[in-house]
């Protein structure tokens, strides 16, 4: 039976799950002229989860239901970033949804459902948390692509990312079950994460538990758009609503970690020696393929899909580190990255109106004439995603780095460094449009006057300069969160 | 106040850029008062610095310390040397000058223009006082940024490329310092630079850092084989963007050398000296006959600079070979010294002339040597000024070109006569590319008709002018204090080379 603690301990996704239905109740009550209230109210929800979360934080890691679910320092940090980020999207979202007239409760509630996802995944303590948790953001992530029905790319990307995505599902699951069966062959079967390792026979049934094993990376590879599994990326970047791209851009890459850390630390820990290498592997393929093909385009969001699959390989060196460090140091970069993202498709927001997406890199051209201060914004993400000190993304990468160096994989580090000279070039080219050339004659380049867009964006892009400056303390989290 | 002076010298001038940046496009003047302003302050503080260091003293001085980044043992260290002061100094007199040459030259959004170079020269003035290696690399790519808006806003046609080339190229570069930096934090634990010094390596994981190391700084600097971003960026560049590179920003790739190569890798050092050495001397030698056919005044001076760059370098290096092979720390000390003096000679020097290249071209808007002659004709102050910056380009006793120079050559005939040799082959080739660069620019009748109509220097320019070439002639006749300031940090640098950490 589950206890009031246990309820307790749950209560910022509990909440979040009234709140998200109460706005559906709004939102079909509401007069239409009242519809934008939605938005400051979706709001005011995340920011009261986000309180909930930290007020409600246990002293020690704690666990509820039979521990099907976690709360720990890695859950709590994970899942205040992963609201902060949405409700900067939201506030990034507003103009753009208005001048769409996508305003209304689809777009909010289905987004805060993709938040619940994210926040029973990175709280899963169990395999059939993880895949509920996981169902959860996916499906309502496919629904939010496809937001924009009309259009003629959003139901493409769609489609495309639900037939995919339903893949990684099913191998997921999959080798979910071979664990599972393998776990029995020791002793009583288990889904447990936590008890796993106990149960798990590899003298038993080698075989069962790394075909296991593979399945399940091949999941998690889905999710954080690793290559070889990164087919989907660039479509669903480039078709979904820039709303949509951003929220997939920040959260989801937050839950995504957050999956990767509780299947192969917390379950797989004990075949950690042969997963380090698959995920090496993943982390080189994805810097190859991402920062080679970045380079040839010419439409941003595609550019930033592509950056974002680099940016996953660089990830993907802190995780394969497999220890406390590489842990630490993958969440710092998945927290840089949400941050970065959401900046960078902030400006992409704020500089599209209606009847005109602001989504070629062509389309900056001269921003720095037009508006100084929105292309010094752009200016710190694109040089922040480049890793360029003082930014921010420049410490995230030394972090990886080093905790690559620390495992002894020296030249994976190797690898990682040469490909950001290589991935240098597409960003420096973003700078090099808006700062170098000369606006087009006739440009309808114009800034969002939406004032909290404007305020928001501009903390956010300055936050990876301050964090540049003194990431101390979001480091000394980061380690304190996985025992260091 | 002066507990915190490193801090302010560096922050005063990137802060300053704030309000100079919120002056905006619409009060040119303004910004342009203010960053001289700014400039003028930092100036004023870095003087400060030279009376309150101690010269006598061989330890860093001007302690700062805090902790910075606390789980990795990241401080926030700063001190100076006396070489570091020197640079320093040069820096923020520089620094004024960029200022006040690009007054009503950069019509374009000036006041981003002054708030880039007064980021870049806070960002420099960091570089040189780091004492940790983490914050030390962070500045160090830090200036890329500032300088690749400069480059590329403000610059010639192919300012693009030019710029990216310079980017993308210096980056490649310190990566792999990164992970040297990265390595050596596995081993010793901290980024402390004293701490670095005193670690103890094989020489397979010196050898390995050093060439991490060589590549960064190689490239900065630069050396041959990897100078070809130099001349590239140089042409493309705005005056005061060629200047402050010339400058300060090559200063940076060998004060790197000094401060990691020479204390963390020192049995690396002395066994691939004779590489440094050759590299120098193709340097010397080879690129000076480069020069010697540029149709490009900018290119013709970014070349030479590559060639001086070789004669620090050189003593750098050569002072290795003397003391490991030798034990001669004499000759090494004389060697030494006359690479720090070439260092802060040839930031006046090249400084200088490329602000007087750049006084021609706003006047004609080319830097093609065939479309002048004749000059001093129209500009006689001008061509004063000019021929004195050419006298030093090439080493004229009496100029600050000479002193370090023959300190070089002279530490490097004891070391291998052949080596002198092909050192003082610059003598000559130095001579005849800035010789005949004035032949054809200044002298003669006037045959390009833009020419005859090239306006004398005003006041402005000529402050500028007249304040390097007080600088050239005040180091050429009496270096002594220089000499002095520098002395107990290079005979200190010198004890290091000696020690084995095998």
């Amino acid at each position: 039976m589950p206890t009031l603690n246990d309820i307790l301990i749950l209560l910022p996704e509990f909440y979040l799950v009234a709140a998200a239905c109460l706005l559906l109740l709004l939102d079909a009550f509401m007069k239409p002229a009242q519809r934008p209230l939605l938005h400051w109210i979706s709001i005011a929800v995340l920011l009261v989860a986000i309180y909930l979360v930290i007020a409600g934080q246990p002293p020690q890691a704690v666990t509820a239901f039979g521990s099907m679910f976690v709360r720990d320092d890695v859950a709590e940090i994970l899942k205040v970033f992963a609201l902060g980020t949405t409700a900067m999207v939201f506030v990034y979202a507003r103009p753009y949804l208005i001048d769409r007239k996508l305003l209304g409760g689809e777009f909010y509630t289905l987004m805060i459902f993709a938040v619940i996802g994210i926040m029973l995944l990175v709280s899963a303590g169990n395999l059939v948390t993880v895949y509920l948790g996981l169902e959860l953001l996916s499906l309502s992530s496919y629904a939010l692509v496809a937001l924009n029905r009309d259009a003629k790319l959003p139901p493409e990307a769609a489609i495309k990312y639900f037939v995919l995505g339903a893949l990684a599902s099913g191998m997921l699951l999959y080798g979910m079950s071979m664990v599972y069966g393998a776990s029995g062959m020791g002793g009583t079967p288990s889904l447990d994460l936590a008890q796993l390792h106990n149960v798990m026979s590899y003298t038993t049934a080698p075989t069962l538990l790394l075909f296991g094993l593979i399945f399940m990376i091949v999941g998690i590879g889905f999710k954080l758009g690793a290559a070889p599994f990164h087919m989907w990326i660039p479509d669903v970047y480039q078709g979904a609503p820039t709303p949509v791209t951003t929220f997939i851009a920040s959260g989801s890459k937050l839950a995504a970690f957050g999956m990767a850390y509780r299947l192969l630390d917390s379950g797989m820990g004990d075949l950690s020696q042969h997963w380090q290498l698959m995920l090496a592997v993943l982390a080189v393929a994805s810097l190859a393929i991402g920062n080679l093909v970045a380079i040839v385009q010419t439409n941003l969001k595609r550019m930033l899909a592509y950056s974002t699959i680099s940016h996953m390989g660089y990830l993907l060196l802190g995780l394969s580190a497999a220890g406390p460090e590489g842990y630490a140091a993958a969440m710092f970069y998945a927290i840089c990255y949400a941050l970065m993202g959401v900046a960078a498709f902030g400006v992409m927001l704020a500089l599209t109106r209606a009847g005109f997406e602001c989504e070629e890199i062509a389309d900056l051209k001269g921003l720095n004439q037009k508006s100084p201060w929105m292309a010094f914004l752009m200016l710190l993400a694109m040089f922040s995603l480049a890793g360029v000190p003082p930014l921010f993304g420049f410490w995230a990468k030394v972090l990886v780095l080093e905790a690559a160096i620390h495992a002894d994989m020296l030249w994976l580090a190797i690898v990682g460094i040469v490909f950001a000279i290589i991935g240098l070039y597409y960003y420096l080219y973003v700078v090099k449009v808006m700062y170098f050339d000369k606006p087009v004659e006739g440009s309808v380049l114009q800034v969002q006057s939406d004032r909290p867009l404007r305020v928001v964006l501009s903390l956010n892009a300055l936050s990876l300069l301050v964090l540049g400056l003194y990431w101390g303390p979001l480091l000394g989290w980061c380690r304190r969160a996985f025992g260091l | 106040m002066f507990n915190h002076l490193l801090s302010l010298l560096i922050w005063l001038p990137v802060v300053g850029a704030i309000p100079v940046l919120l002056a905006g496009s619409a009060r040119p003047n303004l910004a342009r008062w203010l960053s001289l302003l700014v400039a003028v302050l930092a100036f004023v503080a870095s003087l400060f610095l030279l009376v309150q260091y101690n010269p006598d003293g061989a330890a860093m001085q001007l302690v700062e310390s805090h902790l910075w980044i606390a789980s990795w043992g990241v401080h926030y260290g700063l001190a100076v040397d006396g070489i570091s002061v020197a640079l320093i100094v040069m820096t923020t007199f520089v620094g004024i000058l960029v200022i006040a040459g690009a007054w009503e030259v950069i019509q374009d959004k000036p006041h981003q223009y002054m708030a880039a170079m007064l980021i870049l020269e806070g960002l420099l003035i960091g570089v040189f006082c780091a004492t940790d290696a983490l914050l030390f690399y962070a500045l160090f790519e830090a200036i890329l940024i500032p300088m690749f808006i400069l480059i590329g806003v403000w610059g010639g046609p192919r300012r693009v490329y030019a710029t990216l080339k310079f980017f993308i190229y210096t980056f490649f570069g310190s990566v792999f310092m990164l992970i040297a930096l990265l390595y050596l934090y596995q081993k010793a634990g901290t980024f402390d630079l004293a701490t670095l010094a005193a670690l103890p390596l094989t020489f397979k994981e010196q050898t390995w850092i050093f060439f991490a190391f060589l590549i960064a700084f190689a490239i900065k600097v630069p050396m041959v084989p990897v100078h070809t971003w130099l001349p590239d960026a140089h042409v493309e560049a705005p005056t005061g963007g060629s200047v402050v590179l010339a400058a300060v920003m090559l200063k940076v790739g060998t004060y790197g050398m000094l401060r990691f190569i020479l204390p963390i890798v020192p049995d690396a050092g002395a066994h691939f000296a004779w590489l440094i050495i050759v590299l120098s001397l193709i340097a010397i030698v080879y690129i000076g006959y480069v020069a010697l056919v540029q149709e490009d005044m900018k290119k013709l001076v970014a070349y030479s600079s590559v060639a001086h760059m070789g004669f620090v370098t050189l003593g750098i290096f050569i002072a290795f070979m003397l003391v490991r092979e030798q034990g001669n720390t004499d000759m090494a000390l004389l060697g030494m010294q006359g690479a720090m003096i070439q260092m802060i000679s040839h930031g006046f020097v090249s400084g200088a002339m490329f602000t007087c290249i750049g006084v021609m071209y706003d006047r004609t808007h080319t830097r093609l040597i065939k479309d002048y002659g004749g000059v001093i004709n129209v500009m006689p102050w001008f061509g004063f000024f000019y021929v004195l910056f050419a006298m030093a380009n090439c080493g004229l006793p009496g100029t600050s070109g000479f002193v370090g120079e023959f300190m070089v050559i002279l530490s490097s005939f004891s070391a291998n006569p052949w080596i002198a040799l092909f050192a003082a082959f610059t003598l000559i080739i130095g001579a005849a590319y800035t010789l005949w660069l004035v032949k054809r620019v200044l002298w003669g009748e006037i045959t390009n008709p833009h020419v005859a109509e090239m306006k004398e220097i005003n006041a402005r320019e000529t402050f500028v002018l007249g304040a390097f070439a007080a600088a050239v002639l005040a180091l050429g006749i009496w270096p002594q204090p220089l000499v002095h300031l520098m002395d107990g940090s290079v005979a200190q640098l010198v004890q290091q080379l000696a020690i084995h950490k095998i």
